[in-house]
């Protein structure tokens, strides 16, 4: 029963992508996305079924088998249902099906509507294949289906060059941390001849040696690194929001990029055991956390604001689950796709309403002619900069804490991260100040208007869980801790400080979000500060890193494709070929002249041929 | 004078290089055809010779087999050369020279 459900989740979007492919374009225009809205919604439905007995404590993980698939590797196509599944498969659902309505709506009148809905519902089964995986192989398969569909949606607009270069960036640089994955697949298949996560995460202490895991743990990590966005391969998604904004809600913010953050939280087996690959987890998480958060600062568009703040938060979570605290890891992935989901919703409400303009430069004073907008952000600003009660407060606390806990140079992670609390504070309230507060700075002819009610609606929703999604892992409530308590039974979790020492730590990051938000609302109260200097520039290009990356990577693999094609190719392949033909002709035609036709000629050939015989045969005395 | 088999051999290498000859000199198609058959007839001979030098019957029965076949290749050529010449009007080989490289 629960095992049906569960399969029934995956198949009922892949089932609407397959409808919408052939009959999308058909279809009259919202009942296509009303389609896809219900598929998910159904799926999210069968998972919350399927998980009532998780809730009630009565729940078991199950395996679902669908067929064999691999029998050389020993591999099933099969799903595994257990309590962080659930919860992923929860998130990505429940988010997806409001992210479904909402688009409705925002994407009224595109020339490509059905199939921007076939994309949509296709990533959703992709996620959960790559959530429900019960094995590496499955995992890996969800995988590269979710980078498909990033590739698709981030390229929806096509005809924009900037949008087709973005695609083809986001999925080169998730192809070299996919070879990182893959790399780790192997050395996993070569140490247990299996990629069921069971018998890996079972013998794992027994047959890895600490390098062993340490190998596969960084391996991993480098896959991590490309899909979730961190150092240093990051550069793709401040790039990705070239696709549709419902696209940069739901996979570059609130699932996909997710995924590296989920995989290292689900391999915590190993990562327990290789102390410095997690540690290296957690400083890369860090290390991203403050640069993102610094290049956001600086940013004029609104979604590339929000953009690095993404992966920024990703790099809290990384920091999280290197410190070994998985469920403050989870739990700040989960609010996060809350109110980040949230807060795109909102800015694409806002560049809707503006009629595509992105520039925050040309907004200001929005609050009054777009009210639901403004104070659905205005809850999910206040949860990102970590204003208690609200969701993000207590995830980000959690894994600041803990990672405070684990003392030593740890200390210094911490540091790193109230920082970046304080800064994301800083730029939150500069983007909201730009946007809905001052005075308007509309180009002439800009109209805005509050968006219609199907896209308000997903905002009420997600403002209402950014709001009350933290109080499910409180320091007074650990539900979720104790909801996800088996899945890691056998992983060492760390844990977060008690009594004063957290309630300090609350105040401190209570006071660096105020700093934060105090020091921003100064500085653009009543006007737009000159923003042109040295340091803003540098900023707000990402440090000149793409044009690095650029001139090292992109320019030089143009070089080498250029000397392959031109030189190697069309000299040395093509010269071989060309000059075998040319060798066979030119021996044709020095050999031309023997055959002059004339019978007599062809009669002398034989005698000649026949004497020669006869006189090697007398020569050699005898036959 | 006894006839020693050299002689046999002496007369029948005449024979093979004046069809030879016949074969590379001359240009019309019947003649070269002539010469073919007196080659023929000149290894014949010497089969026969030999056969009857070294008291073996291999060598007469190898000449009714070069017969037979000389006599089916008749057949076929001369079909050529009639063919040829209906449609040329001439027999000279030279004429016939379609296959220069």
């Amino acid at each position: 029963m629960t095992g049906t459900l569960v399969s029934l989740a995956i198949l009922l979007p892949l089932g609407g992508s397959v409808v919408l492919l052939f009959a999308g374009k058909r279809l009259p225009e919202p009942l296509a996305g009303v389609i896809a809205t219900l598929t998910v919604a159904g799926a999210f439905g069968c998972a919350a079924v399927a998980a009532v007995d998780f809730l009630t404590g009565a729940g078991e993980a199950l395996t679902v088998r669908w067929f064999d698939w691999m029998p050389a590797f020993g591999v099933d196509a099969s799903l595994g249902w257990d309590r962080l599944s659930a919860l992923m498969t929860l998130v990505v659902t429940g988010v997806g099906a409001l992210i479904h309505l909402y688009s409705i709506g925002y994407m009224k009148g595109d020339a490509r509507f059905g199939r921007f809905f076939t994309y949509l519902n296709l990533f959703i089964a992709s996620m959960l294949i790559l959530v429900l995986a019960d094995n590496f192989a499955m995992l890996f398969v969800g995988w590269e289906l979710v980078g498909l569909c990033s590739y698709l949606l981030i390229s929806f607009w096509f005809e924009r060059e900037t949008a087709a270069a973005a695609g083809k960036k986001a999925f080169i640089v998730n192809r070299v941390g996919d070879v990182g994955f893959i790399v780790a697949l192997m050395v996993v298949f070569a140490h247990f001849g299996s990629f069921r996560f069971d018998t890996v995460f079972e013998s794992a202490p027994e047959v890895l040696t600490t390098g062993t895991a340490t190998a596969i743990g960084l391996l991993l990590l480098v896959g991590a690194a490309g899909k979730s966005a961190q150092l240093p391969l990051y550069v793709w998604l401040p790039d990705a929001m070239e696709g549709p904004t419902p696209v940069s809600a739901l996979i570059h913010a609130a699932t996909m990029v997710t995924a590296g953050v989920y995989m290292v939280a689900r391999t915590g087996a190993i990562f327990g055991m290789a102390p410095i690959a997690a540690g290296t987890v957690a400083v890369v998480g860090a290390a991203t956390a403050l640069y993102a958060a610094t290049i956001a600062v600086a940013q004029t568009d609104i979604k590339r604001v929000l953009a690095y703040s993404t992966i920024s938060q990703l790099g809290y979570m990384f920091m999280g689950v290197g410190a070994a605290a998985y469920v403050a890891g989870v739990f700040h992935l989960m609010t996060h796709s809350f109110f980040k989901a949230l807060l795109f919703l909102g800015a694409g409400s806002v560049i809707h309403g503006m009629h595509g303009e992105q520039d925050m430069a040309k907004m200001g004073g929005l609050r009054r002619k777009m009210p639901a907008t403004f104070a659905t952000m205005t809850i999910a600003w206040l949860a990102i900069s970590g204003i208690p009660p609200l969701a993000g407060f207590w995830s980000k606390d959690e894994i600041l804490g803990t990672v405070f806990e684990r003392g030593g140079a740890w200390t210094v992670l911490w540091g790193v991260g109230l920082l970046t609390a304080l800064l994301t504070a800083f730029y939150m309230t500069r983007m909201m100040w730009l946007t809905f507060f001052g005075e308007p700075r509309w180009d002439d002819g800009v109209h805005p208007h509050e968006s219609p009610a199907v896209m308000t609606i997903p905002l009420l929703a997600l403002a209402g869980l950014s709001v009350v999604g933290g109080l499910v892992n409180t320091p007074f409530r650990t539900t979720l801790e104790h909801f996800l308590d088996p899945v890691f039974d056998a992983v060492r979790l760390a844990h977060v400080p008690t009594g004063s020492t957290a309630v300090a730590l609350a105040g401190a990051s209570v006071i660096a979000a105020l700093i934060g938000i105090g020091l921003a609302a100064l500085r653009y109260r009543d006007r737009v500060p000159d923003e042109t200097g040295f340091a803003w520039r540098l900023m707000g290009r990402g440090y000149y890193v793409d044009d690095v990356y650029g001139q090292v990577f992109a320019r030089s693999g143009k070089l080498a494709a250029a000397w392959l094609a031109f030189r190697f190719d069309a000299r040395g392949i093509d010269g071989a070929v060309e000059g075998m033909g040319a060798l066979t002709r030119k021996t044709g035609g020095w050999l031309r002249p023997i055959q002059t036709g004339f019978v007599r000629t062809s009669a002398a050939g034989v005698v000649l041929g026949a004497v020669a015989l006869l006189g090697w045969f007398l020569w050699r005395g005898g036959l | 004078m006894t006839v020693t088999p050299g002689w046999y051999m002496a007369l029948s290498a005449v024979l093979f290089v004046i069809g030879l000859s016949g074969i590379l000199l001359r240009r019309n198609a019947l003649v070269m055809f002539m010469s073919v058959e007196l080659m023929l007839n000149a290894v014949n001979l010497t089969f026969v010779a030999a056969g009857r030098e070294l008291l073996s019957i291999d060598g007469q029965v190898s000449v009714f087999f070069v017969m037979v076949v000389a006599a089916a290749e008749v057949v076929v050529g001369l079909a050529i050369i009639v063919a040829v010449f209906r449609r040329r009007k001439t027999a000279s080989v030279d004429e016939l020279a379609e296959l220069r490289g």
